[in-house]
């Protein structure tokens, strides 16, 4: 099975470690990864701010650069979101895009949903044992994908505790060019998430963008949470499998 | 000093610098709001509720002309005086009018958010007649002089101690008094107005057209006495508010109550039919119901916005809003805050005056998860937000900014060398930057520096 990683051009240029657990972390389940080197972000900020035009710029650039992909993962819900289900919106009235991009549409997966689903893997190893990890819901994941269990099923399976989090699927304020244009009140959605959240390992999410937010405000705050992407600690999670113990043993 | 839609930006920023206490009151009431109505939703499967509300909505809604000939027919039946209002200004005319000629001197009213949006307070202060809102929460709010902040919760965004500090004041109550004190004094004070008013004022939730039944849901009793005390009763009614059949109120009526409050269905529910009989001992001598437009038959032609008239206004969507709940409503400056306010304030009065409040939203769609009548709000904010593009009405340093990134965007030689550029910058350059949007950006988020070699880098070196 061949895969081409869209790694976002957020996760490219501020949270690279994404892409590499990413890729070491498809190898491992026997997936064959390409990264096309055209690629270059799917054009959401321009999207959500009303910039369609724009957008669809992007977006045929996008349509062109994966046309031959067998799968496209993307270690992000939010541009997983872009692609599938706001692509084809961009060009609900020309039917040949439209086609083109419902295509793309239907061969493209958020990372922890693509194991879970198209794998079939929902046990990756044992590498979280012991580690205490609240799991941060991205909108465009939770409710435009309806992505909820995959990413805790992976983690719990690795041994993880899931620590409850009153506020696990509420919005951390990010909302890409939101946060630009209204930052006082992104940054206190930020601190309302930061409040509730429990005694904790690590924070991931699958957003590179959430994750960016939040833990800008924690360094803001001189708070002491560890924040890392979900692509790293999956791949954390594959990295003591039962088999690898055995050998040890 | 009156808010407007356009100040947005600068008053949610300004609330939540300022008043705090605001955050503080209408997290906690909207987190409580949203907790009940989840709880009241599971209790009747509400998936199939919302599907079916949503159907005689749209129904209602693509055979409005008829449905309203067939209420106006029904109410004249029952003796009720049927009115028709094109705007704002027609409905404060007929109102005036119905007032002058009965001689009304004061009028009690029942909490109706389109009276807010009518400006009918204002109206009949300046004909000289005395209103008094008879809702706890709108009492509260009109002794300080400020408008809705919630569309079911008025006062949503006061604490306990500022109600105590106004009672204190204005009615000498003991400045620690318990909640049920304060009720107590508001209560008999709102008792000697509804036995001297002339006349009652009320919004409606529904009105049937088979039966021209008008539903009124509420929890204080004081709809059922300002619309049966008075000897006249005027209803402000939305066109949209219309349902088909008297069998719809039943679901309509418990889902709105548990969409809005998690009850599952208001304390009290009044169903009026028009005014007293000979043969019964109370109601109003004569009842008008004003069909108010003010915008709406403009949505409802809408190829887009049409949807948001499904708005059975139970405030769900303000409740799940983590926007909304920053500030409340008053940072919105228009009647109707939160998601639906930010989706119906430019379809009723225009984008060019509220630009600001459809991306008021970080578009997390938890409005959309729980309003009744399933109205997508997030897609109808980007709808509004691509309109304010083509209108040019956002900052044209934003325009050309997306323009010139969406061409580096299609030029993977000029993403490169962006990318390249971005690790040649000093190590605090992000932190101390003078470009506006960055600047915004890190001044309360710390640490943004770009990974040392880029996701490519990595992969070219071979990974």
């Amino acid at each position: 099975m061949r895969v081409a990683l869209f790694v976002t051009c957020l996760a490219d240029q501020f949270l690279a470690e994404a892409g590499v657990a990413a890729v070491k972390l498809l190898r491992h389940l026997g997936v064959e990864v390409e990264f096309p080197p055209a690629q270059t972000c799917c054009g959401q900020p321009a999207y959500n701010a009303g910039y369609w035009n724009e957008a669809r710029q992007m977006a045929a650039h996008t349509l062109g650069v994966f046309e031959d992909a067998e799968y496209v993962v993307l270690p992000s819900g939010s541009c997983t979101a872009m692609v599938r289900s706001f692509y084809p919106e961009l060009y609900r009235d020309m039917p040949r895009k439209f086609s083109k991009a419902e295509a793309l549409s239907r061969k493209t997966y958020e990372l922890a949903e693509f194991i879970v689903k198209v794998l079939g893997v929902s046990t990756l190893g044992l590498g979280l044992e012991g580690q205490r990890i609240a799991y941060h819901h991205g909108c465009h994941a939770l409710r435009e994908l309806g992505i909820k269990d995959e990413p805790l099923t992976l983690l719990a399976n690795a041994g993880a505790s899931l620590v409850p989090w009153e506020a696990a699927i509420e919005c951390c304020g990010f909302g890409g060019l939101f946060s630009v244009k209204l930052p006082e009140v992104s940054l206190s959605m930020a601190d309302r998430k930061l409040s509730t959240l429990p005694e904790v390992d690590v924070l991931t999410s699958a957003d590179g963008g959430c994750l960016l937010h939040l833990s800008g405000r924690i360094a803001h705050r001189r708070l002491n949470v560890a924040v890392k992407p979900l692509a790293s600690v999956l791949w954390e999670a594959a990295q003591k499998t039962p088999e690898v113990d055995a050998h040890a043993g | 000093m009156q808010v407007k839609a356009n100040d947005y930006p600068k008053e949610s920023a300004r609330l939540l610098r300022e008043e705090p206490q605001v955050r503080e009151s209408v997290t906690g009431a909207t987190l409580n709001f949203d907790r009940n109505r989840r709880a009241a939703y599971a209790e009747v499967g509400a998936e199939a509720w919302r599907d079916w509300a949503e159907r005689v909505k749209n129904h209602v809604l693509t055979h409005l002309d008829s449905y309203l000939e067939q209420a106006e027919r029904a109410l004249i039946a029952n003796g009720v005086q049927v009115h028709w209002a094109e705007d704002a200004e027609q409905a404060q005319r007929i109102v005036a009018e119905v007032a002058r000629a009965a001689g009304v001197k004061k009028v009690v009213k029942a909490k109706s958010m389109l009276s807010e949006e009518l400006g009918i307070n204002p109206m009949l202060s300046s004909m000289g007649i005395e209103t008094l809102e008879t809702d706890l929460g709108e009492y509260i709010i009109q002794l300080l002089d400020q408008p809705p902040s919630h569309i079911v919760g008025p006062a949503i965004h006061l604490g306990l101690e500022q109600i105590r500090a106004l009672f204190h004041q204005r009615f000498g109550t003991p400045p620690d008094a318990t909640p049920d004190a304060l009720a107590g004094v508001a209560r008999k004070l709102l008792r000697e107005g509804f036995l001297q008013a002339d006349m009652g004022i009320s919004g409606g939730n529904f009105l049937v057209a088979e039966t021209g039944t008008l539903a009124l849901i509420e929890n204080e009793g004081n709809i059922r006495l300002s619309t049966s005390v008075p000897r006249i009763h005027l209803a402000l009614v939305g066109i949209e508010k219309l349902l088909p059949r008297f069998s719809d109120l039943a679901v309509f009526l418990s889902l709105t109550a548990r969409a809005a409050t998690g009850q599952r269905l208001g304390t009290f529910v009044s169903l009026l039919h028009g005014p007293r009989q000979a043969s019964e001992p109370d109601g109003p001598e004569a009842v008008h119901v004003v069909f108010v437009d003010n915008g709406r038959s403009a949505v409802l032609a809408d190829p887009e916005a049409w949807e948001t008239l499904r708005c059975v206004r139970c405030g769900a969507c303000l409740n799940a809003c983590p926007v909304y709940r920053q500030t409340g409503g008053h940072a919105y400056g228009y009647v109707y805050s939160g998601p639906i306010g930010a989706v119906l304030a430019p379809g009723l009065v225009g984008l060019e005056e509220t630009q600001p409040l459809p991306y008021a939203s970080s578009l997390c769609g938890a409005c959309y998860e729980v309003c009744p009548v399933k109205i997508p709000i997030p897609k109808l904010l980007l709808a509004w937000r691509q309109r304010a593009v083509e209108e040019n009405l956002t900052p044209r340093l934003e325009k050309a900014a997306i323009q010139g990134y969406a061409w580096a965007m299609t030029q993977p030689w000029a993403y490169r060398l962006a990318a390249k550029a971005l690790r040649l910058l000093p190590e605090k350059a992000l932190d101390n930057t003078v470009v506006p949007v960055l600047k915004a950006w890190v001044e309360g988020r710390a640490g943004l520096k770009p990974s040392p070699k880029s996701f490519r880098e990595l992969w070219e070196e071979g990974l």
